[in-house]
């Protein structure tokens, strides 16, 4: 069974009475522990799409499958719910609390689910997950003591704090340097293989695509290539990450 | 484990920028230490006013004996002789509204020291009471009274200022003995000054003694007599010693009546009657209250029956207790208005900051959004955080407004009542205002789109 389901999906936004779609008919299917790289210009639709497949907003009309569940006519808390229990983010500009530790900042997600953890299994849990993503020594480090790289790492511990079986990197690497950049996609990758997370990128750089293993082209709301799992258009995406 | 988790999130977002929380709480400090300040000094003041007040005697109430009338002529207030000591001390037993009581045996008589003499306005016999229902307890010199002289009808009284000026010239009075009416008082205090009553009436012309003193040893009857000289001897003669010394109504006039004579004609057993009681209530709102229990007693126990009219009747003070009531309910009014609108100021501010840091804060409440924070507890959380920054301000403006009210009481001399009721509603109103003013704020943040807020630079 796929882990994502798109069948037909429509977005559109109103600004008075003018309509903007920005999603036209988006069909697409993802299947658990695939990396894939969602790909498109800026204004081609591919930030909107993320935001329907991450739960934060929901479709004009179509149909949303998330493992097994069909969630694009659940209510604003409903989707909080999914996004905490299923969903992992992270963002291009880490966006983690100023002023609060590492830890407190991975632990930021257990705050809304895990009312039943007592706060010495939750410090534990943050700490392993801090440690795999190797930063052992900064658990008490602030925001700003830290490299980007390194930022963009607690932000991926936070993602990963609820085990979340998708995990969403919006532009993950655009505020940083190309070997930090190198680093944090290699822990994508690690995350996807050894764990089987599946991983969405979300990418205008054809660079950053060509680590995924399949890649999906999206501009003017409908997507151009890649969007059944499976498709020989992975393969080529495949060979040219390779390249 | 959920309100835990809250206010522990909320503790930690408000530790994370510690000058706005403290700007923020300024406000509330500001205006709950306004209003502790203003409700203890205001208290105080009301207190010492309403003390003050019921010093002139705004809480007394005066009982007098009945009107005697026959065949339509009416003899006026006190004709009749119904009141006993025993009323006073079942009045002040019985009756809860009663503060204290006191009997009074009032005579008018001149007044001997040395080669001086004066006539004062008022020769009180009273329980020692009295200077506790006259709110007169502060003595100028020496000490009062007691039950025990009084039980003894002990020789010993106390003067008023006027008195001593009169009679000691200013010197002090106190283990010398004056003479009234011929019979020697050892004076065992001086009253504090009290001035003139409402009436213009010099307050301090008194002399106080045990009321069995001045019955038994100086008046004889309750009638006024002014005149030492027409004095009736058949009374006092014998318990008074001077008598002897100074025999001027020794003349008999009629022939005294042999022990045989006396046995075979009995007079009639009459008991001890006072000319007044005089009560004071606990408090003026208590006035009517102790009015009715003091009717009901006095009624029970003269034998009255219903529809029958009283042999007595009870005056109290009711100018001087209007006086007193829209006094004090001015000054409260007063002090509410300035509290509540510190209050009001203070949750505006609070307002103000807290919508500031909602704008500020936007990224911070997308990312909690986008990580499974649902609206009710981005709600929440900002909630907490204002009701945290109330109560954190509340308990400060306390220590700060106590603390204040005790520096104008150390440097300004200014009476303070600390009031517990004062406090608590502080803790409450700044609890209330954090979540009135803190709601709109949380309630704006957890409308925001997760989307918006996390685009939102």
């Amino acid at each position: 069974m796929q882990l994502i389901e798109l069948k037909d999906i429509y977005k559109t936004y109103y600004i008075g009475e003018l309509a903007i779609p920005a999603l036209r008919g988006i069909t697409l299917d993802i299947a658990q522990g695939e990396l894939v790289a969602l790909m498109g210009a800026s204004g081609s639709g591919k930030s909107t799409l993320m935001n329907i497949l991450g739960c934060l907003d929901h479709p004009t009309s179509g149909e949303y499958w998330l493992d097994g569940r069909e969630v694009s006519r659940l209510s604003a808390d409903e989707r909080a719910f999914v996004r905490n229990q299923k969903v992992g983010f992270v963002f291009q500009n880490f966006n983690l609390l100023p002023r609060t530790s590492a830890l407190d900042n991975v632990m930021l997600p257990l705050a809304y689910s895990a009312e039943h953890l007592p706060d010495r299994d939750a410090r534990q849990r943050a700490v392993e997950i801090l440690e795999r993503v190797g930063l052992g020594d900064r658990f008490h480090h602030e925001p700003s003591q830290l490299s980007g790289g390194q930022q963009q790492r607690v932000a991926i511990a936070r993602a990963l704090i609820n085990r979340p079986s998708i995990l969403f990197a919006d532009e993950p690497t655009g505020n940083l340097d190309s070997h930090t950049s190198e680093e944090v996609l290699r822990m994508f990758q690690q995350l996807n293989e050894e764990q089987g997370i599946t991983v969405i990128l979300v990418t205008h750089d054809a660079n950053i695509a060509r680590h995924a293993r399949r890649i999906i082209h999206i501009s003017d709301g409908v997507i151009d290539n890649g969007a059944m799992s499976g498709h020989p258009q992975s393969e080529a995406a495949k060979a040219g990450g390779a390249k | 484990m959920k309100a835990y988790r809250t206010t522990q999130t909320a503790l930690r977002a408000l530790r994370r920028n510690p000058m706005r929380a403290t700007l923020t709480t300024l406000g509330i400090i500001i205006g709950v230490a306004a209003v502790i300040a203003m409700m203890e000094i205001g208290s105080g003041s009301s207190a010492a006013i309403e003390k003050t007040i019921a010093s002139m005697g705004a809480n007394n109430l005066m009982i007098h004996p009945g009107t005697a009338s026959s065949g339509g002529v009416s003899f006026g207030a006190g004709s009749v002789m119904t009141l006993t000591p025993e009323d006073s001390e079942a009045v002040g037993k019985e009756c809860p509204a009663i503060r204290s009581v006191t009997s009074v045996v009032r005579v008018r008589t001149q007044v001997v020291y040395g080669s001086k003499n004066w006539v004062p306005l008022f020769i009180y016999g009273v329980d020692p009471a009295y200077l506790d229902v006259r709110d007169w307890t502060n003595m100028a010199e020496g000490e009062t009274f007691t039950d025990r002289d009084v039980r003894n009808a002990n020789k010993v009284c106390l003067l008023g200022q006027t008195l001593v000026r009169e009679l000691f010239e200013s010197k002090s009075p106190i283990g010398k003995e004056v003479r009234i009416k011929n019979v020697a008082f050892r004076v065992t205090g001086v009253l504090s000054a009290k001035g003139a009553n409402m009436m213009g009436m010099d307050q301090d012309d008194i002399v106080l003694a045990p009321w069995t003193a001045i019955k038994y040893r100086v008046a004889g009857t309750s009638a006024s007599t002014v005149n030492q000289s027409s004095a009736s001897s058949s009374t006092s003669s014998g318990v008074n010693s001077l008598n002897k010394l100074y025999p001027s109504s020794g003349a008999s006039l009629y022939p005294v009546p042999s022990e045989t004579q006396a046995a075979d004609t009995p007079q009639p057993v009459r008991f001890t009657n006072v000319d007044e009681i005089l009560a004071a209530a606990r408090s003026t709102a208590d006035i009517p209250a102790a009015i009715k229990q003091i009717t009901d007693l006095l009624r029970q126990r003269h034998r009255i029956h219903p529809g029958e009219p009283e042999d007595f009747s009870i005056r109290d003070m009711t100018e001087m207790a209007k006086a007193l009531t829209s006094t004090t309910g001015l000054m409260t009014n007063l002090l509410l208005c300035v509290a509540l609108i510190s209050l009001v100021v203070g949750g505006v501010g609070i307002m103000n900051i807290m919508l500031v840091s909602v704008t500020e804060r936007t990224h911070e409440i997308g990312l909690r959004m986008a990580v499974g924070a649902q609206a009710r507890d981005i709600l929440r959380q900002f909630l907490v955080e204002a009701v945290v920054l109330c109560l954190i301000g509340g308990a400060l403006g306390i220590l700060l407004g106590h603390g204040g009210s005790y520096l104008v009481k150390l440097f300004l001399h200014w009476p303070i009542k600390t009031s517990p009721g004062a406090i608590i509603a502080a803790v409450l109103v700044s609890a209330s205002v954090g979540i009135i003013f803190g709601y709109y704020p949380a309630w704006k943040a957890s409308r925001l789109d997760p989307i918006e807020a996390l685009r939102y630079e």
